[in-house]
């Protein structure tokens, strides 16, 4: 039986995401909590750039925190934390999609285009309005594609890898996402 | 054109927005506040489960969860007998098709159970065509132009076709995992297949298991199915699920399986029907239907033991010339007194949707009930989740009734839902309560809007199963109409070995919590096992009605260590066989010329009833035995009904080869003259439903042949599906549901077959003028979240 070494705080600043999860798996409570302050903008990150709203991302980021101490234990030592921790956000937001879906509610986030002009009113700023345009033309596994392609820079194959899809259908939505933005653009045009 | 991506980008980046702080910092102390709990809450089991030799403590482990436990380990248990299986190759494939059956009944849409089946496929065997989920949205882009059968179709049927379909391009990930790893000293390790969740099984984990048993349990049980022989064909006998055969008794005249007091088939075949869509006929097992309403047999004769049974003679409502042969058990209500003390904790739903009349003032009410079944030495706590969790009342004996009914009183519902924080409270006051000689059990009280979130339905019904291990229970209850997520309540229920029930009325209630409660507390036998033997002289064919899930082996019967099914306090218990009388004009085998001259001397004997069942906590079986006397058939209001109930289960599952012209209208008509005294009108449901069904069912011959369609006509498909029935049902259901879009469009039902021989239907609509019309009416039913390609005719 191997017995962990507690590790201290300056020692912390430079250890693994890897050993930060052992230790927190361990019980070590302050290793849990350093993992979690590293992470914790790239999950709110992803996730508003797949929801679209500030407010969903922060209620996203919140029911993956509430949950990730009992995720941990599932972490396996020979994946890589981020892609690990990208992959629940791209699951809780699956998730998200499809209760959503299940209640029928109202569109929100990227979906709410309405709000959105109205919120914006304030900023008047064009390409926000676009952007909001743009994402809510989408249906939600493009917008999910879009996310990690574009927001999150990764390439087709990555991406592909995380949403369980083949990389040709990256490659497909991607077009996709661009005769979209296209049939934005001559609208637009239509209505100068 | 790429300007538009990165415009697109460009946008996307400015406008994401920095978090908000405190919501940050709110978010990280709750993440810091459940991992105490969970720290604290696991402490003592991490003592206990972590031997200081892994392996060796994870067979045993394994192996002792196997034995006590056997098939019904729910999820946790599985992916521990699939690792086991593999690792010691004493899994068979007759267990792991029942554990497929098992995985069924608790597990996800066959979809998601489909598409975890092959992912390992592609983990052991890279080379290996498969055909992955992944390329779904591919394969609906390829079919508009091909009119093949469609990976699409095939996944959705479970089927494997030989066709080269590649899978997921190992490696790849690999790149994805050294860039995003950079930054991070650790060296990148390859991972050999597409990701699930949070971690993959790596092939290599067969020879770790206790890395394997920490793992994802649709992998593990994936691995499971990769140990049989072909796990797709392993799938298919799944959903086939062959209904029991006419068996000739000159052949063989014993009948061996388990009793079956589950009753989670009905409220699936239920739910089904009052969603207008005819049940898949691999969730009907009939046996749990005819179980799920009692019946009096405390009048039997034949009292020993802790339970009565009950043989008798019923006539066969869909066959004049057979008879019925029904086995009934009535488990003896042990007084309350004689019970172990419990310890209960009602985790309940406080969220703002819990305010309707039909939740938590029912669900106060409800408990009320329960609270007044206890004894004084019982305990309660009441455990709250809503916008965060908390604790309602700290353990109070229930003798204390005055304060349990204050604070139950006081309960009111606000704000959101945090189901999997408030499980873990729940579990931790069980835990504080824990004492020698009581049962713990948490009853969790929710109108189904249970958040599993991120921690993902799986997880948490390991989570379930650890508990019941570790001596804590789990039981739920539903209130309200909108019960969405019935599928995983049913499954933590069964991991945490209680019931699933649905409360709708103080009369529900009345059932699951004052009647049945006791008797899920209280198991009075453990594997009660039946045998009968028919006599040759008088019985010339029988047939067993359900039961397929549970047939025993004839030796196994003796077997003590085989594990059956349980018998709670109060509980009932029926089965019936069909048998033709020798010299019937029913008998469907020719009588054999030289083998007729057996013994004679108990004509009266139609066959012998032999019962096996263990005291709880022996480890040595008793026996039972009552012969079956041939006599006047009863024709009491149970009997009827029962009978009416087991025509209506192989009608929904189109077992309809023994029943001749019987149909809904007689089921509805016998069921209605039968249902009695029906205290709380569940046999008027019942009738209520095969009424409904008979609408969906559709006979007609409405629907368009296929071949008389010309080149190129427009249509759109619906789905396939495993029989022209169900796609027949399904367009019962969508056509009504979305009247205003299907007006003018008529449907067409197209039979294929695999190139591996398998045969499926494919449901279709025709009346489009155009392929754009047909778009147009796909995007409409594709934003219902209806599947919906275009195709066109050949």
């Amino acid at each position: 039986m191997t017995v962990g070494i507690r590790l201290t705080d300056t020692m912390r600043m430079k250890t693994s995401d890897h050993d930060l999860v052992q230790a927190a798996n361990r019980g070590d409570g302050d290793a849990f909590s350093a993992l979690l302050s590293r992470h914790y903008d790239a999950i709110h990150g992803l996730a508003f750039r797949m929801l679209g709203s500030g407010v969903d991302a922060d209620d996203l980021a919140q029911d993956i925190c509430a949950v990730l101490p009992y995720k941990l234990r599932s972490f396996r030592s020979d994946a890589n934390f981020t892609t690990w921790l990208y992959r629940i956000v791209v699951n809780a937001v699956t998730d998200r999609f499809r209760k959503q879906a299940t209640h029928r509610r109202v569109l929100a986030g990227w979906g709410d285009f309405h709000r959105m002009q109205q919120d914006e009113a304030a900023h008047a700023q064009n390409e926000v309005a676009w952007l909001y345009r743009a994402m809510s033309s989408l249906p939600d596994d493009l917008r999910q594609t879009v996310a990690l392609v574009l927001g999150e820079e990764l390439t087709h194959a990555q991406a592909a890898q995380l949403l369980e899809v083949s990389e040709g259908t990256v490659s497909w939505r991607m077009s996709e996402v661009r005769k979209s933005l296209r049939a934005i653009a001559r609208d637009e045009e239509k209505t100068l | 054109m790429t300007d538009d991506l990165d415009q697109l980008k460009a946008a996307l980046k400015t406008a994401t927005p920095t978090p908000d702080a405190s919501a940050r910092d709110k978010a990280l102390a709750l993440a810091q506040r459940n991992f105490d709990i969970l720290q604290q809450a696991t402490h003592s089991a991490h003592l206990e489960n972590t031997p200081s030799s892994e392996q060796i403590g994870f067979f045993d482990q394994a192996l002792r969860m196997f034995e006590h436990f056997g098939l019904r380990l729910g999820l946790y248990a599985v992916s521990g007998i699939a690792v086991l299986g593999i690792g010691i190759m004493i899994l068979t494939p007759e267990l792991s098709k029942k554990l497929l059956v098992y995985y069924f009944q608790s597990g996800p849409e066959p979809t998601e159970f489909m598409a975890s089946v092959e992912t390992t496929a592609s983990s052991t065997e890279n080379s290996a065509p498969v055909i992955k989920q992944a390329q779904l949205s591919e394969s609906i882009v390829v079919q508009e132009e091909n009119e093949q059968t469609t990976v699409h179709e095939l996944v959705k049927l479970g089927i494997s076709e030989d066709t080269d379909q590649t899978s997921v391009v190992p490696g790849s990930i690999e790149d994805l995992v050294s860039r995003i790893a950079s930054g991070s000293e650790h060296s990148v390790l390859r991972i050999e297949q597409p990701m699930r969740d949070a971690g993959p099984v790596a092939t290599s984990n067969l020879l770790s298991p206790k890395r394997a048993w920490n793992n994802q349990d649709n992998n593990a049980f994936a691995q499971l199915s990769n140990s049989a022989q072909d796990p797709l064909q392993e799938m298919e006998q799944f959903a086939n699920g062959q209904p029991n055969t006419l068996k000739i008794v000159s052949e063989e005249p014993v009948s061996t399986f388990s009793i079956d007091v589950d009753t989670a088939s009905y409220s699936f075949v239920r739910s089904s029907i009052m969603h207008d869509r005819l049940p898949r006929t691999d969730a009907v097992r009939v046996e749990e239907m005819i179980n799920y309403f009692s019946y009096d047999y405390s009048n039997a004769e034949d009292e020993n033991g802790p339970f009565s049974t009950s043989v008798a003679v019923l006539k066969t409502p869909w066959n004049q010339h057979t008879k019925l042969v029904r086995i009934g058990i009535q488990g003896e209500t042990v007084p309350a007194d004689d019970r172990p003390d419990l310890d209960l904790v009602f985790l309940i739903d406080t969220s703002g949707s819990m305010r309707a009349p039909d939740k938590l003032p029912l669900l106060k009410q409800s408990l009320q009930l329960l609270l007044a079944q206890l004894k004084p030495t019982d305990r309660v706590s009441i455990v709250t989740y809503a916008g965060s969790s908390g604790v309602a009342l700290e353990p109070t004996p229930a003798s204390d009734r005055a304060t349990i009914l204050t604070q139950l009183g006081a309960l009111r519902s606000d704000g959101g839902t945090a189901g999997h924080e408030g499980l873990q409270t729940a579990y931790w006051q069980a835990e504080k309560m824990r004492g020698p000689g009581r049962v713990g059990r948490v009853i969790l009280a929710t109108d189904g809007d249970f958040n599993v979130g991120i921690s993902g339905e799986e997880e948490l019904k390991r989570y379930v199963e650890d508990k019941k291990n570790n001596g804590i229970y789990l039981s739920v209850l539903g209130f309200g109409q909108e019960y969405y997520n019935d599928g995983i309540m049913q499954a933590l229920a069964q991991n945490g070995n209680g019931i699933a029930a649905h409360i709708d009325t103080t009369a529900e209630a009345m059932k699951v919590l004052v009647d049945q409660l006791s008797g899920t507390l209280v198991p009075i036998a453990n594997d009660v096992k039946i045998q009968v033997e028919f006599n040759p002289t008088k019985v010339a064919e029988y047939r067993l009605i359900g039961y397929e899930t549970r047939a025993l082996a004839r030796e196994d019967f003796n077997n003590d260590k085989v594990d059956a099914g349980e018998i709670g306090s109060g509980h009932t218990v029926t089965a019936l066989y069909e048998i033709t009388p020798v010299g019937s004009l029913a008998q469907k085998s020719d009588k054999l010329r030289y083998q007729s001259n057996a013994d004679t001397k108990n004509s009266a004997e139609l066959g012998f009833l032999k019962l096996r069942y263990k005291s709880p906590g022996e480890s040595e079986s008793q026996l039972i035995e009552t012969p079956i006397i041939d006599g006047r058939a009863e024709n009491s209001g149970d009997a009827k009904f029962a009978a009416a109930i087991a025509g209506f289960g192989q009608l929904l599952r189109g077992d309809t080869k023994y029943l001749g012209s019987w149909f809904y209208p007689d089921a509805i008509a016998l069921a209605h003259s039968a249902t009695g005294a029906d205290q709380y009108g569940y046999r008027a449901e019942a009738v209520q439903l095969m009424k409904k069904v008979s609408a969906i069912d559709l006979t007609d011959n409405s629907f368009i042949d296929p071949s008389n369609l010309s080149r190129d006509t427009p249509m759109v498909q619906l789905g396939a599906f495993e029989s022209a029935r169900i796609a027949k049902s399904e367009w019962a259901w969508i056509s009504r549901r979305f009247e205003s879009y299907f007006e003018g469009k008529g449907p067409v039902i197209q039979r294929r077959a695999t190139s591996g021989g398998k045969v499926f239907y494919r449901l279709r609509a025709v009346g489009f003028e155009d392929m754009d019309a047909a778009r147009r009416f796909c995007s409409l039913l594709k934003a219902e979240n209806i599947d919906c390609i275009r195709v066109a005719a050949r």
